[in-house]
């Protein structure tokens, strides 16, 4: 069953069109990848879907509800978490306080004006939080500032501060975009232990093919503003046309 | 206890002995010896302390966890003031009416204003702000004549109606009956200690605020506030809609600033446009800022110290210093007090200007982090002792590197 469903999705910057006529179902529980070359509009089709973007036109379905028009707000609150490409964190707060804002987030809702409760006596959101911690590692860590840990520890808290939500929906932009290789070994280990673990439906941009190979269960390849192909893995790797458009000369990459 | 933790609640006890004993504390020197002049310890000085202090306090919640600079904030101080005035005038003389009024009408002009500030942020938001307060003092002095008296300031007068006021009613402000100007002289040795009615009211008001203050930095909405100023793109993505924070916090502060005019007006009961002045927005931004933005101590110190510098250090003039200076051979002398003139007296902005600077400069986390630093030669203490005040004086340090 699609959990998102984007239907004709177009969007034109002044005299560029950069998506075109997008068509694209994600099924419930699986790693969905979209990949494309420079300038194939993946992150303009993300911004539509998390409400940085409103597409000029078609649809953009989430669990049957349009989240056309939304503040990225309410869109995370219906259930979808973006993962940015440089890690969106709170660096001028603790790891913990990082873990405990996303809680209060799910639980209290898009503001809540609770200026005289003591964090302290949240029992349940310090429980969640820390339960995260230990679950991604960082315990710790809890009382660093979260601006001075390693890239790595940054990208894993700010998944753990999206898990913490218990997002249907994953989006993940170029997670291991400038990360050694260890780094990006170790991205892959995490994102497989989440897919296995969770009930979680995960959408990936990404351009190392290496990392899009190890998780994708479904691949789209967009090019030009509009997706050539859809398919497994393994079909993609041998498609003709993707080859053409796409991997040609750099499959050894892959 | 009271809902605080060990050391909030030992800052709140220390606060809370140093104000109801500031009379004394304040008052260090005899009063007929030559240091007396440095004595700070009358009515009047202290109330502007606590009442500047609370101006600051509540500044600091906008500025120190939102990050939102306004410049603006005198208008509320002027409409707290203007208000109190009002209720003076028809009610009663009596101050409790004249401050809730006070703080419910800067609350609702810091709405308004807020909403439409808020729409945009950093420098954007700073001028707005600045805009609005230019354009209330402008009304305040000029077209709204009828309200505020223009130029010559809202007073009392013995014909305002004073509809809850008895025939016997005090004349001056007064809390059910003890003026507010009324104060108990108290000789010990050649010491002079002033203990007024004024003082105390507005000393217990400050904790009060003071407690308010450590409550909020200590909420999930304190952290939410200062999440803001960290990062509002994760904010937004991680379900959470900036704006109400940034407007609680907007008319937080409003609030606290309409309470400080209310009492400014409590104790001298007239208001004037000049309240309102850009310079004294820009007074509290200082205060704030020397003091330690984002600390809870901070704003009080940084109001105390500009307060007394601008009531202390104007008074030394040129016959003070000759008066230091005399036991000098006569050249000498009047070459140090030629060099020192333009920093005293008249000259006062100047030293506190340079103050600024060194502060600024050496101590971004403002006297609070100079505090640390000087207690931590003494103790070593650990560097990460999960203070805010130390995490917030980091913060800034990181922030002017970037």
């Amino acid at each position: 069953m699609a959990i998102l469903e984007v239907k004709n999705v177009g969007k034109r910057f002044g005299g560029l069109q950069a998506l075109s006529d997008v068509n694209l179902s994600i099924v419930e529980n699986t790693v969905h990848a979209i990949i494309g070359p420079n300038g194939a509009g993946k992150s303009t089709l993300l911004n539509c879907l998390v409400g940085k973007l409103i597409p000029d036109t078609g649809s953009v379905m989430f669990d049957g509800q349009s989240v056309l028009g939304r503040k990225p707000y309410e869109i995370n609150q219906m259930g979808i978490s973006r993962v940015f490409q440089t890690p969106e964190i709170f660096g001028d707060l603790s790891v913990q306080e990082n873990m405990l804002i996303p809680c209060f987030a799910k639980r209290d809702g898009a503001f809540r004006m609770n200026a005289f409760t003591s964090i302290t006596t949240q029992r349940d959101i310090l429980d969640k939080a820390e339960e995260m911690l230990v679950e991604m590692k960082l315990a710790d860590k809890r009382h660093m500032h979260a601006a001075s840990m390693s890239r790595g520890d940054k990208r894993r808290l700010e998944i753990a501060m999206c898990l913490s939500q218990n997002p249907r929906l994953l989006l993940l932009d170029e997670p291991t975009a400038g990360m050694a290789r260890a780094d990006t070994n170790n991205t892959i280990d995490l994102l497989k232990q989440i897919k296995d673990e969770r009930d979680i439906t995960i959408a990936i941009i990404e351009h190392d093919m290496h990392v899009v190979f190890s998780l994708a269960e479904r691949i789209t390849v967009l090019a030009q503003g509009t997706p050539l192909v859809e398919d497994t893995p393994d079909k993609i790797k041998g498609h003709p046309k993707v080859r053409e458009a796409y991997l040609g000369e750099s499959q050894d990459a892959a | 206890m009271l809902s605080l933790n060990k050391k909030d609640f030992g800052l709140l006890l220390v606060v809370a002995i140093l104000t109801l004993a500031a009379p004394i504390i304040l008052n260090p020197f005899p009063a007929n010896s030559g240091m007396a002049q440095f004595n700070a310890g009358y009515p009047d000085l202290m109330q502007r302390f606590v009442i500047f202090g609370i101006f600051a306090i509540g500044f600091n919640i906008l500025f120190g966890l939102t990050g939102y600079l306004s410049f603006g904030h005198a208008a509320f101080l002027g409409v707290g003031s203007y208000s109190a005035v009002w209720m003076m005038k028809l009610l009663s003389m009596n101050v409790i009416p004249a401050i809730l009024l006070s703080v419910i009408v800067a609350g609702l002009f810091s709405v308004v204003i807020g909403y439409i500030s808020l729409r945009r942020s950093g420098i954007y938001f700073s001028i707005l702000t600045l805009a609005f307060a230019q354009m209330s003092f402008n009304l305040a002095y000029s077209v709204l004549t009828p309200i505020t008296n223009g130029e010559t300031g809202l007073q009392i007068s013995l014909n305002d109606p004073r509809i809850l006021d008895g025939a016997n009613a005090p004349s001056y402000p007064n809390l059910f009956g003890a003026q507010m100007n009324s104060a108990a002289t108290v000789e010990f040795g050649s010491w002079i200690f002033t203990f007024s009615v004024g003082y105390y009211l507005c000393a217990v008001i400050m904790l009060a605020a003071f407690y308010i203050s450590i409550r909020v930095f200590r909420s999930p909405f304190g952290m939410m506030l200062r999440a803001v100023k960290s990062n509002q793109q994760r904010m937004n993505y991680t379900g959470l809609n900036t704006k109400p924070y940034t407007l609680a916090a907007f008319v937080i502060s409003g609030m606290y600033a309409g309470l400080a005019g209310g009492l400014l007006a409590s104790m001298d009961p007239l208001a004037g446009a000049e309240r309102m002045q850009w310079t004294a927005s820009g007074e509290v931004v200082l205060m704030t800022i020397l003091g330690g933005a984002g600390t809870l101590l901070g704003p009080v110190l940084g109001a105390g110290f500009i307060k007394y510098f601008e009531n202390i250090f104007s008074k030394i003039n040129d016959n003070v210093l000759h008066g230091w200076f005399s036991f000098m051979p006569d050249g000498f002398e009047n070459f140090l007090v030629t060099v020192i003139h333009p920093f005293v007296g008249k000259g006062w902005n100047l030293t506190l200007g340079l103050l600024f600077m060194l502060v600024v400069i050496f101590l971004p986390g403002g006297l609070v982090e100079g505090g640390q630093r000087f207690g931590r030669v003494f103790r070593r203490k650990d560097r990460n002792a999960g203070s805010v005040e130390a995490d917030a004086a980091k913060q800034r340090n990181q922030t002017a590197a970037e």
